[in-house]
């Protein structure tokens, strides 16, 4: 084909291009959509119910994962510091993945239980109080507001549609579950179950 | 991996090289140098040469396919083709792993031989516990060890649940969980201004005599069942000295009298499921010569 044919074909030129930059999604990400290894999810491994759900979107909100990473790579100067090493099976109920791509702050794939919730209570209010070298912001607003829980159920509905396997009890129970709690409630019950499901001693 | 995805990777990776090096060297252009000859694209008189791509370009895109091709044969990339070396990113973590543990397996089973008050002598263990505890501590206890509102300066020789090496190890292993329930419902707001009143009197600050009389009753009849009759403290629950002007949560009126309404659930997490036995040990060495 003459490259002039291409050229003078805006719409041939727009499906060669189509074509030419699909083949790393089709070659690296699609497969992993349909097979075993990175669809099954690890034993244990639960949706997070209703509190927990709303901290995650705090986390969210908050842009948590802009400085934190929720990924741990087999190295062993990551695995000694943070623990096992991330798998595929942990994640397969985030949607969407908080894996974040730059740590200013420490990986938080298995921070929970590693620290008390009075501790993240007192890191939340004000890093500087528990850490004085920290540089994360502080977020006093958490301990003032209030969730009504209104949308919690819509949310969980969403997920199972997206194949979170939440059961109808879940969604009914969601608002009951979350109403009238302090957002900070829900980080902290987020943050804690985070990454406790793989264990090691490092 | 199903052989379905095996074949999808494989057949498309080699289209898009095969593909790659056809367009590549499809338009390609004989002849050394630049000519004369042009695109036919006129822009207000301005013409485009068409010249062959510099040989340095042009070859430099001929080793990045051959870059490719060596790259698939070598390590795994093709589906389910596990690469001519067999790399795969866990053996390589499994090998960094098992070649630290080699390494440092002798000296840590020396040390977990030997007591911790006596490595806790040795600079060398101090200063891996330092590193440990720059990990695994500090966030609560400070780099320096010296703690925080709510947590437990480490290097004053006063200690809420015992500082022998056993103790420090216990803590470390299981944890800690303080259990000072709130009194309002029970004492009432006049029972913890009194209460508060005594707490205040026992590290000799000047009180309301009265005031302080009648906190001492409650002070015996609920609080002395951990902090002990004397006020000294009990290892066992954890509960603090009431009487050394070491306050976890703040000595002034305001504080304990907070303490009082609300209670206190200090919480040390447990390290005994995430830390290996050595660096537990070692870790203990490190917190016992903070204070010794």
């Amino acid at each position: 084909m003459k490259h002039e044919v291409v050229e003078k074909n805006v719409g041939l030129m727009m499906i060669l291009i189509i074509v030419a930059i699909s083949f790393g999604t089709l070659v690296e990400l699609v497969p992993l959509m349909f097979i075993k290894q990175t669809n099954e999810p690890i034993a244990g491994l639960k949706p997070l119910p209703a509190l927990e759900l709303e901290g995650r979107d705090i986390y969210i909100r908050e842009g948590c994962n802009n400085c934190h990473s929720q990924m741990i790579r087999p190295l062993r100067a990551e695995t000694e510091r943070y623990g096992h090493y991330s798998v595929a099976g942990e994640f397969v109920y985030d949607h969407p993945f908080l894996w974040g791509s730059k740590r200013t702050g420490p990986d938080l794939a298995r921070v929970g239980q590693r620290y008390s919730d009075d501790w993240h209570r007192a890191h939340f209010y004000n890093p500087r109080d528990v850490v004085p070298e920290s540089n994360m912001p502080a977020y006093p607003w958490l301990f003032e507001r209030e969730l009504s829980g209104e949308t919690t159920g819509n949310k969980m509905s969403a997920l199972r549609t997206v194949g979170v396997p939440y059961t109808d009890e879940d969604i009914a129970g969601a608002e009951a579950a979350v109403a009238g709690k302090l957002e900070i409630d829900a980080l902290i019950a987020y943050v804690q179950q985070l990454g406790t499901l793989l264990q090691t001693r490092r | 991996m199903a052989s379905f995805w095996h074949w999808w990777i494989i057949i498309l990776t080699t289209v898009t090289i095969v593909g790659i090096t056809w367009i590549l060297l499809a338009n390609r252009k004989r002849g050394e140098g630049t000519t004369e000859q042009t695109t036919g694209h006129a822009h207000d008189g301005i013409e485009e040469y068409d010249n062959p791509l510099p040989a340095w370009w042009f070859y430099m895109f001929v080793i990045t396919i051959v870059w490719a091709i060596g790259y698939l044969i070598v390590y795994p990339g093709m589906g389910n083709y596990p690469g001519l070396i067999g790399w795969t990113q866990l053996e390589q973590h499994r090998e960094e792993v098992a070649a630290a543990d080699e390494r440092y397996s002798e000296m840590r089973s020396r040390y977990l031989a030997m007591s911790v008050e006596e490595i806790a002598e040795d600079p060398a263990v101090v200063k891996m516990g330092m590193r440990l505890f720059g990990n695994n501590c500090a966030q609560c206890h400070g780099a320096d060890g010296k703690g925080r509102y709510g947590f437990p300066n480490l290097t004053d020789n006063d200690w809420l649940w015992g500082g022998s090496p056993d103790a420090i190890k216990t803590a470390l292993v299981q944890g800690r969980r303080a259990a000072m329930p709130a009194w309002t419902s029970v004492l009432g707001d006049d029972g913890i201004a009194e209460a508060t009143e005594y707490v205040v009197s026992l590290n000799g600050r000047t009180v309301d005599p009265e005031l302080a009389a009648a906190g001492e009753k409650h002070y015996q009849m609920y609080c002395a069942a951990c902090h002990g009759p004397e006020a000294k403290g009990n290892a066992v629950f954890g509960a603090p000295n009431l009487t050394n002007g070491i306050w976890l949560y703040g000595g002034t009126r305001e504080q304990i009298a907070h303490s009082l309404r609300a209670g206190r659930n200090g919480v040390m997490p447990a390290f005994g499921d995430s830390l290996t036995e050595d660096k537990i040990h070692i870790l203990a060495a490190y917190v016992y010569s903070l204070s010794n």
